[in-house]
């Protein structure tokens, strides 16, 4: 076994004096797909805010790639080969669809991913190539969000949130589409409120809260008992 | 006929002021930075256009081959070296900055150049006209408003049809997701301003050669950009140029009226402007 | 411990011998035209002025979040009104400033109307804007001089005091008892419920917004009241100076960036940071004005070092170090010693 693509030890990360992560160890191995899970609050997006490099004002190591990325801005990881598909979609309003998937391209890192294999996984994104991306659909919005994390040819892609604020039908759709996308040697971290789906997916899970990792453990072993103890911090 | 010539000529005017706001108007598009030293700038485009000509005997026009890479050179460090620092919610560490900027950047170029006016010596192209249907086109100024077209339309194409256009746009959309994508914001911002003092070279010239300047007269060329762009509509380049078209117009006018109106006339026409369109007359993004 | 073992009061013990000094030390610059010889009274006399002028900046800008550059407008305005006002209408001069000032505030009215359309930096250049308006204007009365300005006639100057030592004497004092005036009333400006509501919207403008505080009143206001007295302060200038032309009236450096480089240096959003400012200024300016504009580029870096490096300027460093207050804003909840030992 190779090391794995992500190491974090001792991760902190502080907003102002209220402090959200407190000494977090975790790991994803290479082609794994990993689900970190966790209430409101929790410190997931906190967490993918200190891996992607947004957020760079604690204490820790995060290793990508057997790199020390800790001190990296967020578009020197991107670089790397980390590509994120934020919460709440995020695409760049002024840029139309095809715009924002190019975008995703910026890196040019070399792999399966590029326009049309984008376009054959969401066949709607080519016949909407030239409109506004905020003239989509919220599902239609995700797959854009996706598509651009993918034109990047990452070796980690962090979905955050994914499921928020679509309908139950498109949330399906989307899970659906998620073996086909990972897998290629591409490796996964899926934050979800979403419980049921996001052990459906993955291999590994975490849980997270009030800033420490609660619960780790393989997701078809975890059981509801530990999970709404890690989850919720109750008896 | 009078009249008709006075638009005419303000209409050829307003090709250079929007060369004067086309830098501001992309720069604050790209990064929200209204920088206070742009007249200053301008003016120091025109002075490096003297230096250049002086010493190589080139033709002002041909000196932009040195004068907008060295401008854009000039751009690219100031964004790295200061100005990305003052990028932020407060708009004061901009504004103070810049000012800062204007400050040193005048003096330095009266220590340089001392306060005597110059002039860009363009030769025969200075008085040449051309007459059509009794109106009196000087070939300088259809020339400058041409020039204006053109720098619009080309900054136009760079930011609708190019990877660094479209990058732009991503940084002045969302700052941290396009740093997600790998977008160096602080290297995108220096290539915008890069871009922004590349046309400015092109105004200063062009500045140099339609009439004399010296160290002081930056901050009317700031506030003549400025008011184009808010005229225009902020983020709107063609916008720009009817801005400065109209300003252009309303000086011109102004001074057939009365030879004392000419810069009050443009300043009223924004004024006005203002007061019932405050979001200017093509406005494409709000301030 | 119970609520009743802590007081909150805003007054520090530096703060109160900070009081008797200020004090004394009103009291001896007071007596410098009998101390003080007529090259040293002139410079503190320009001091004052700039300190006022700094002042009101600051409660514009580092209270309510008016970032101007174009306070020159009422400077020039205020010299200009001095002038009409003893010339055409044979008004006393010291009449004439008040009247200035009362002017301004009916102007500034429409334009704070017209500018307040404008968000941020473009406020800022709007209101620059108005001010060549304001300059081109004045340029265009030929009986005030037109471009090439006019003196105050000896007649009125005489009018102030027949003597020129009392005349100067008293121009002194006008313009310390300017900069008291105009630092008493920031302060107890912002001590009021107004100044309460200021510093909320400058905190937080939407949440001030949503606790039912109307900021566009209160931005109003106070942009009305620092025109007014920015243009007596503006008066007093011209009244020093005996000589107004629209440059020197509405120069955008000398009565806007330089004031703007004053309240950054000595920290901004604090009474104290004008102050220290126009200290640091005028020291800056009286030991490198032989450099000439060598002296203009060092201001300009060291402003621009001060803005980037420690952008609540020096009385922040000062503060952040020692927890000092001359002007106290701030509440204090002190624990009552007595009382705090009866629970062990």
């Amino acid at each position: 076994m190779s090391d794995p693509i992500l190491k974090v030890h001792g991760l902190e990360a502080f907003y102002d004096d209220f402090q959200a992560l407190y000494g977090i160890d975790m790991h994803v191995d290479r082609g794994e797909v990993l689900a970190i899970i966790g209430a409101n609050g929790a410190g997931k997006t906190t967490l993918m805010r200190s891996i992607s490099g947004l957020m760079q004002n604690g204490a820790g190591q995060v290793h990508f790639g057997g790199q020390d990325i800790s001190a990296r801005r967020a578009d020197e990881v991107a670089l790397r080969g980390l590509a994120m598909v934020p919460e709440g979609r995020q695409l760049f309003p002024s840029l139309s669809v095809w715009e924002n998937l190019m975008i995703g391209a910026q890196v040019g890192r070399k792999g399966p991913w590029n326009l049309d294999t984008v376009c054959e996984l969401f066949p709607i994104l080519k016949e909407r190539a030239d409109q506004a991306s905020t003239s989509l659909s919220g599902g239609q919005q995700q797959m854009v969000a996706i598509g651009r994390a993918l034109m990047a040819n990452p070796d980690l892609i962090l979905f955050d949130e994914i499921s928020l604020g679509l309908a139950p039908i498109i949330i399906r759709d989307i899970y659906a589409a998620l073996p086909s996308i990972i897998g290629e040697g591409m490796s996964a971290i899926i934050v979800e409120q979403d419980i049921g789906q996001a052990l459906a997916v993955s291999g590994r899970v975490y849980c997270l809260q009030e800033g420490r990792v609660s619960l780790e453990g393989s997701s078809d072993r975890v059981s509801r008992e530990e999970i709404s103890r890690a989850y919720f911090g109750i008896e | 006929m009078d009249w008709l010539n006075a638009i005419l000529q303000g209409t050829l005017l307003g090709g250079l002021y929007a060369l004067f706001a086309a830098g501001l108007s992309l720069i604050f598009g790209v990064m929200r930075l209204v920088n206070i030293a742009h007249g200053d700038l301008i003016v120091l485009a025109a002075y490096l256009g003297l230096t250049v000509t002086v010493g190589t005997g080139l033709h002002p026009l041909l000196a932009l081959i040195l004068v907008v890479p060295a401008m854009g050179l000039i751009g690219y460090g100031l964004q790295r070296g200061l100005l990305n620092q003052t990028i932020g919610q407060d708009i004061l560490p901009p504004l103070l900055v810049t000012f800062g900027l204007s400050v040193i950047l005048q003096n330095t170029l009266l220590e340089a150049y001392t306060a005597d006016p110059q002039k860009l010596d363009a030769g025969a192209l200075e008085t040449a006209s051309v007459s059509l249907g009794g109106l009196t086109m000087g070939i300088l100024p259809l020339l400058t408003f041409l020039i204006a077209i053109g720098v619009i339309w080309g900054l136009q194409w760079i930011f609708y049809r190019t990877a660094l256009g479209r990058a732009f746009r991503a940084v002045s959309d969302n700052q941290e997701i396009a740093q997600l994508m790998g977008l160096n914001r602080r290297h995108i911002f220096g290539l915008a301003m890069a871009l922004a003092l590349a046309v400015t070279a092109v105004a200063g010239i062009l500045l140099g050669i339609r009439t004399s300047f010296d160290p002081s007269v930056g901050g009317a060329r700031l506030i003549f950009g400025f008011e184009a762009v808010i005229i225009g509509g902020l983020g709107n380049l063609w916008g720009t140029l009817a801005g400065g078209v109209i300003l252009g117009v309303a000086q011109t006018v102004g001074a057939k009226i009365d030879p004392g109106w000419q810069l009050l006339a443009g300043h009223l026409a924004f004024l006005v402007i203002l007061a019932v369109r405050p979001n200017g007359l093509f406005p494409r993004i709000s301030g | 411990m119970n609520i009743q073992d802590y007081t909150v009061s805003r007054s520090t013990r530096a703060a109160r011998v900070a009081l008797v000094v200020t004090a004394l030390l009103l009291v001896i610059l007071f007596l410098a035209p009998w101390w003080a010889g007529r090259a040293d009274m002139r410079l503190m006399g320009e001091l004052f002025l700039y300190l006022a002028l700094a002042s009101l900046w600051n409660l514009m800008a580092g209270y309510a979040g008016l970032v101007s550059v174009g306070q020159q407008a009422y400077v020039g305005f205020g010299g200009y009104m001095l002038f009409a006002s003893t010339i055409f209408l044979g008004i006393n001069p010291l009449v004439a400033i008040v009247f200035a000032g009362f002017l301004a505030a009916l102007v500034s009215v429409p334009v704070a109307i017209l500018m307040f359309r404008l968000r941020g930096a473009y406020f800022a250049i709007g209101t620059w804007v108005v001010a060549e308006v304001f300059r081109l204007c004045f340029a265009q009365v030929s009986s005030l001089g037109g471009g090439s300005g006019t003196s105050l006639p000896v007649g009125i100057v005489k009018s102030l005091a027949s003597e020129r030592a009392m005349r100067e004497a008293l121009s002194y004092w006008l313009a310390l008892g300017a900069a008291v005036i105009v630092i008493a009333a920031v302060y107890l400006f912002l001590r009021s419920r107004q100044g309460l509501a200021l510093t909320a919207i400058r905190d937080n403008e939407l949440a001030a917004g949503s606790l039912g505080i109307d900021i566009w009143r209160n931005k109003f206001i106070v942009y009305v009241v620092t025109s007014a007295l920015t243009a007596m302060v503006g008066a007093l200038i011209f009244l020093q100076k005996l000589r107004i032309t629209p440059d020197a009236a509405f120069s955008v450096y000398d009565w806007t960036a330089f004031v703007i480089f004053i309240v950054v240096i000595g920290g901004i959003g604090t009474i104290e940071g004008p102050i220290i400012g126009t200290l640091v200024f005028f020291a800056l300016r009286e030991t490198l004005a032989d450099l000439g504009t060598v002296y203009l580029i060092v201001l300009g870096f060291v402003a621009i070092v001060i803005m980037l490096r420690a952008p609540r300027g020096i009385w922040g460093l000062v503060r952040s170090r020692y927890d000092l207050e001359f002007f106290p804003l701030s509440y204090r909840v002190h624990l009552k010693a007595a009382k705090g030992q009866d629970g062990n």
